[in-house]
């Protein structure tokens, strides 16, 4: 276990991160905050991702969680606070660069282009080309290929070469998903995986979720689902209205505790 | 289940089949809107050519490629714009500012110290006419991809100003071409290749490449990324910013293009020159496939459409129907192309 449990919180810093060793750090965000107008959506989230750990988030519709993802995957600057990847401090202006730097998302709208095929979605951005003297060109065969074989992990009867556009809520998923699978990352953020897809489906992405832990990458994984967090994750980070109300062990905490601190029945644990 | 995709398995063969794939004259091309105007454009065409004796005389077929010539060419550069979800408005006075400015440049270069360099009274005109054309179109999708400024409103405004600057400079008056290389001038842009007009034989070669461009570059892909959803264009690493310029700089390019080998056609650049041609182009680009929402359309439905809006009009002159017909059954035509897109694609 990279968890190092703390044994009491400091009493004047309300919720503290979770202490990990400094070595064992992945991500760390330190005051974040966040502002659209008026709306404060982030409000000082401290938090830490251990290597190979994996994080749930929790959190009650517009408690800021999605913003979360989006600050660390460098959609927008934060209003406030530092984001430090391996200990060195990091600013991600443009989403590409935090690709770069090793952290995958899969975005809780999808981000799916519906007129293009599920191949060219999950390679956008990245496309695989094949050189002829100084034309680049697409190599459409080995993207499709390597596209289908993703969809193949993933158990998601989707086909590579089909227009997104007829494709059912989960094939879009998968489409998502299949992405963040592209290239060896340090941290993969998935927002609500799991929303709109089969039993089946969502016990193959639970499983997908433990590979990449195995494999020592992080994940951050959003949900508003239960049992899904309490059987795969290490932690759970509890979010109301734009704080982090809680920052708990998996084995220390229970679903009805985290019930009570999502709806405020709790006020912080 | 279909026997035709169990005879040829493709590669990415996933293993499953309650999912099967999309019926062949549903798919790709044959699945677009292209496809149906293609198929109208080639009836109406026999339509025409029986009921018009002379349609079919090669004289006429080759006025007819040269006169949507024009129209297609910048239709493929609307095109690209249409794909990012975008419209270039100022198209038509991108094509009069440049023929006159290549015009005036022409007398310039061959009244300066440059025309002692051969060929310079020439090439320098045009290439400088070209960069201006791409400059304008720099402008607007600096406007609508930086400053983030409706595409609608900024090439309204850029049509306004180009306009007004070519009868500035022209005070109206028309500017012919001039200097040592009127002749090769009029050879490159009215010249015949293979017995083909000069301004057909352009647009075949540009259609072929952006063709070939859309679908086989990144570059390609992209346009039509961002036209289908450019937040997750931008969420994915996509250039957009970039490649939005890219699209409006081309449309003007094509814009500027036309100008120089209309001035060539008819042996002087005119104020007036492509007044309105916006809205032919656009109607073109639409009629033949492109989707003002952006994501969809191809250089072969530019061309097609710019082909069909030609052939109507001229199966009318043949047929001796009144001029003032024309603009009322393109209307229609233009209405009857997305309206059939639209119920073929609902009954999905
Ligand atoms: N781009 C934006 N502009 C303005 N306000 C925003 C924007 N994005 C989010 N917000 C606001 O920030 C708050 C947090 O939103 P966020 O999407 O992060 O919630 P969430 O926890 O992901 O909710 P859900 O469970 O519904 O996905 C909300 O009040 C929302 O209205
Ligand atoms: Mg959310």
């Amino acid at each position: 276990m990279l968890y190092v449990a703390q044994a009491e919180p400091a009493p004047s810093q309300g919720v503290r991160p979770g202490t990990l060793p400094a070595g064992e750090r992945l991500l760390e965000l330190n005051g974040i905050g966040k502002s659209f107008g008026a709306v404060r959506a982030l409000d000082g989230m401290d938090l830490a991702i251990g290597v190979g750990e994996v994080v749930g988030l929790m959190g009650d519709n517009g408690a800021g969680k999605s913003t979360l993802t989006k600050v660390i995957a460098g959609n927008f600057p934060p209003s406030q606070g530092e984001i430090r990847l391996e200990g060195a401090l990091v600013t991600f202006d443009r989403p590409a660069a935090a690709r770069d730097a090793g952290i995958e998302v899969m975005y809780q709208d999808l981000a799916i282009a519906e007129n293009l095929t599920a191949a060219a979605n999950v390679f956008l951005g990245r496309e695989l080309h094949r050189s002829f003297g100084p034309l680049r060109l697409l190599d459409h065969r080995a993207m499709n290929r390597r596209a289908a074989e993703l969809f193949r992990e993933l158990k998601s009867e989707t086909r590579a070469e089909d227009t997104v556009r007829e494709m059912s809520g989960g094939q879009r998923q998968a489409v998502a998903i299949a992405r963040t699978r592209l290239a060896k990352s340090k941290l993969v953020l998935m927002d609500e995986p799991t929303a709109a897809i089969s039993v089946r489906q969502v016990a193959e992405v639970l499983e997908l979720i433990r590979r990449l832990r195995d494999s020592g990458t992080s994940v951050m994984l959003i949900s508003h689902r239960m049992p899904d967090v309490f059987s795969v994750c290490d932690r759970v980070v509890v979010m109301r209205r734009g704080r982090k109300v809680a920052d708990k062990l998996i084995a220390a905490s229970s679903p009805e505790e985290v019930t009570g601190l999502i709806t405020g029945a709790i006020a912080a644990a | 289940m279909s026997v035709l995709f169990k005879a040829a398995p493709p590669e990415t063969d996933p293993g499953f089949e309650n999912i099967r794939r999309t019926v062949w004259h549903r798919r790709g091309f044959l699945g677009s809107q292209t496809a149906y105007v293609t198929l109208a454009f080639i009836i109406i065409t026999l339509l025409v050519a029986t009921l018009a004796g002379n349609f079919t005389t090669t004289n006429n077929l080759l006025n007819i490629s040269r006169n949507f010539s024009y129209i297609a060419l910048i239709s493929l550069g609307m095109t690209v714009v249409i794909i990012t979800g975008g419209i270039d408005l100022s198209v038509g006075a991108v094509t009069a500012l440049t023929a006159v400015c290549t015009m005036v440049l022409m007398r310039w270069v061959t009244d300066s110290p440059l025309a002692a360099v051969p060929w310079a009274a020439l090439v320098v005109p045009i290439a400088a006419g070209l960069a201006l054309s791409a400059f304008v179109g720099w402008v607007n999708g600096m406007m609508v991809a930086r400053v983030g400024l409706s595409p609608f409103v900024t090439t309204l405004g850029m049509l306004s100003i180009c306009r007004g600057l070519t009868y500035v400079i022209t005070q109206g008056r028309g500017q012919p071409p001039s200097g040592p290389y009127v002749a090769e001038f009029l050879s490159v842009t009215n010249g015949n290749v293979g017995g083909l007009p000069a301004s057909v034989v352009y647009m075949l070669v540009c259609a072929m490449v952006l063709g070939f461009t859309l679908r086989h570059t990144s570059w390609g892909r992209h346009l039509f990324a961002i036209g289908g959803n450019e937040q997750a264009a931008v969420r994915t690493g996509v250039r957009v910013t970039r490649v939005k310029i890219s699209a409006y700089m081309l449309c003007s390019l094509s814009a500027g293009l036309t100008g120089i080998l209309l001035a060539g056609w008819l042996g002087s650049a005119p104020a007036n020159l492509a007044n309105g041609y916006e809205l032919r182009v656009i109607a073109a680009s639409v009629i033949g496939g492109a989707n003002l929402a952006g994501g969809v359309g191809g250089p072969v439905g530019a061309v097609i459409g710019s082909a069909l809006i030609e052939v109507i009009r001229n199966g009318l002159v043949l047929g001796r129907v009144d001029a003032y017909w024309q603009d009322a059954l393109i209307g229609l035509i233009i209405i009857l192309a997305v309206l059939v897109d639209r119920l073929r694609t609902r009954q999905r």
